[in-house]
């Protein structure tokens, strides 16, 4: 008999709980329609973009209640094969398009600009590393300042974790991807530059926005890291973030309607905001 | 009168319902845990292989072709939980049998706040005065290029179980029968005497019990662990940069995908069978207590 009343308690609980799931459901669209467009706007791609890619999509959602908009962290090449093969709206790569790439009829946009600067300690006296030596010290083959012109002490290497954007980013673009010997894999930018301030002999790296006085950043092939330099491209640890749609295929009106506010005026706080520089 | 006492029994059953109902809410999300770990933690190994995954000594989730092995994991988890006790389970012991059996009253009453404080402090506090004081504190006594190691980590871990241990120490060292100290003291011992050879032996296993409940603190710590200990996927070495159970699913999972999230799964699986093992011989401890 018991048992009997609490299963029925239990049972009326949750449907009482699915019920009001419901008619909250309902009453969304109902309190603020503020524009006429819905439908879905679809992504795919790099893993590095999310921040941005999920700040822009989230900020058109709010102003658009009837649009929901898709992330799908897959990677710049299966995001651009997803394009191709029209199984999402938009493609997201962290490396610009390939000529094949472009010649099976897809147009690259570029939304902004990501610099990573290398970092070390503010005590340590080199102030410049090639691109080359910068690989060269992640990869192990060097392991001392002085073979750098620096002291004679031990470098020790401080990265982030895998599967981090930034680590993607710097790893392949210095081409040293998978051989990287860390001394320390940290989870945020904080962290790397809170280790790199400690430790004079320690170098890091992070999103160039985040840098702050307590790490200097060095000059890569003489080349001050700055917002300037990355988007003249004089900057060498730099990627664009993509944009990828089909040439001759327009894209519906409520994904036109993302791609123009991604790349209008006022998205650039929202793209600065992810810690990227911003190119529109 | 007889309806007086049928409303009384309604009540009664009523309030008893909503009672077992709260009580099953919280065996539910103990079965629901479960059974999701092992739901969501069973694919990756059954596709890495339970050989591989376990004693494999090569962890690279990201490479092209990814490689997972956690036995670096695994042994530093053991070695890192059995060091924060060779240092706090000696500290925290003789600390509650001062506190227990000799400090004036005065003191055990500041001391016993003292850890209470310690035990209420965030791990992420612990986590950030390891990362800004003991880290470059190892790195200038030992002259070694970094000082985020192993060795950070269990001297972290071993402060923050010291409070687990004191407590229950005590709480054991206190129930033991003035009867038995006194007789010992009427024969001649010493009061240290006493407390060692009398208080201490009468309260065994409720300390054992204190000393598996620090195990599984340390072994579940996360975040304290992380910011200290280097996170590089090494075999455990003294001054080498490691990588623990806990910190190995935290610090990747926020980007991971596919068959590295699934993995992940697998190794909070494994330190969830970890946990339930110390959990049961806690149980065990603490039973066998009661009994005496």
């Amino acid at each position: 008999m018991k048992r009997i009343a609490t299963i029925t308690l239990t049972a009326v609980l949750a449907l009482g709980m699915l019920a009001g799931c419901g008619s909250k459901d309902d009453a969304v669209p109902s309190e603020a329609p503020k524009t006429e467009l819905s439908g879905t706007v679809s992504t795919d791609g790099s893993t590095s973009m999310e921040k941005v890619i999920g700040a822009l999509g989230e900020s058109f959602m709010e102003t658009n209640d009837g649009v929901t908009f898709t992330y799908n962290p897959t990677g710049s090449g299966s995001g651009i094969t997803a394009v191709a093969e029209g199984r999402c709206d938009i493609g997201l790569s962290s490396r610009s398009l390939k000529d094949e790439e472009v010649a099976q009829g897809l147009t690259e946009t570029k939304l902004a600009l990501d610099g990573i600067a290398v970092v070390v300690n503010p005590e340590n006296p080199v102030e410049d590393l090639t691109l080359e030596q910068i690989a060269q010290i992640y990869t192990g083959e060097i392991t001392n300042w002085s073979e750098v012109g620096g002291n004679d002490a031990e470098i020790v290497v401080i990265g982030r974790e895998a599967g981090s954007g930034t680590r993607d980013g710097f790893e392949s673009i210095t081409g040293t991807g998978e051989a990287c010997q860390y001394r320390q894999e940290l989870t945020s930018t904080g962290d790397v530059i809170t280790t790199v301030a400690q430790n004079p002999d320690a170098i890091g790296y992070a999103s160039l926005a985040s840098v702050e006085d307590s790490v200097k950043a060095l000059s890569v092939d003489g080349v001050q890291p700055s917002e300037d330099t990355v988007k003249d491209g004089s900057y060498a640890i730099q990627r664009p973030f993509v944009l990828v749609t089909r040439t001759d295929e327009p894209l519906s009106d409520v994904a036109q309607a993302f791609f123009d506010f991604a790349t209008s005026a006022d998205a650039r706080e929202i793209i600065s905001g992810a810690g990227v520089v911003a190119l529109f | 009168m007889l309806k007086q006492n049928n409303k009384n029994k309604v009540i009664e059953t009523v309030i008893h319902i909503v009672f077992l109902l709260l009580g099953l809410v919280a065996v539910g999300f103990v079965l629901l845990i479960t059974v999701y770990l092992i739901i969501s933690g069973i694919p990756a190994i059954r596709q890495i292989g339970l050989f591989d995954f376990l004693f494999g000594t090569k962890w690279a989730s990201t490479n092209a072709e990814p490689e997972f092995g956690i036995l670096p994991f695994i042994l530093t988890s053991v070695y890192g939980t059995a060091g924060a006790i060779l240092l706090g389970v000696p500290v925290g012991f003789l600390t509650a049998v001062y506190l227990s059996k000799a400090a004036p009253p005065k003191v055990k009453s500041i001391m016993e706040t003292a850890v209470s404080l310690l035990a209420g402090i965030p791990s992420v506090v612990y986590g950030l005065v390891g990362m800004m004081v003991l880290v470059p504190l190892i790195r200038n006594v030992f002259h070694v290029p970094d000082g985020a190691s192993l060795l950070a980590a269990i001297i972290v871990l071993a402060i923050m179980i010291l409070p687990s241990i004191i407590k229950v120490s005590i709480t054991a060292l206190d129930a033991v029968p003035a009867e038995y100290e006194d007789a010992s003291l009427a024969l001649g011992a010493t009061p240290i005497e006493t407390y060692f050879r009398v208080s201490v032996p009468a309260a065994k296993s409720g300390i054992a019990a204190a000393v598996v409940l620090g195990v599984g603190r340390a072994i579940g710590e996360a975040m304290a662990v992380m910011m200290v200990a280097g996170n590089v996927a090494n075999m455990p070495s003294l001054f080498q940069s490691v990588r623990f159970l806990t910190t190995a699913v935290a610090s990747e999972m926020s980007y991971s995908s596919g068959l590295q999230r699934q993995a992940l799964f697998s190794i909070a699986l494994v330190l969830f069978l970890f946990i339930m093992l110390i959990n049961a011989v806690l149980n065990l401890l603490l039973k066998r207590g009661g009994d005496q």
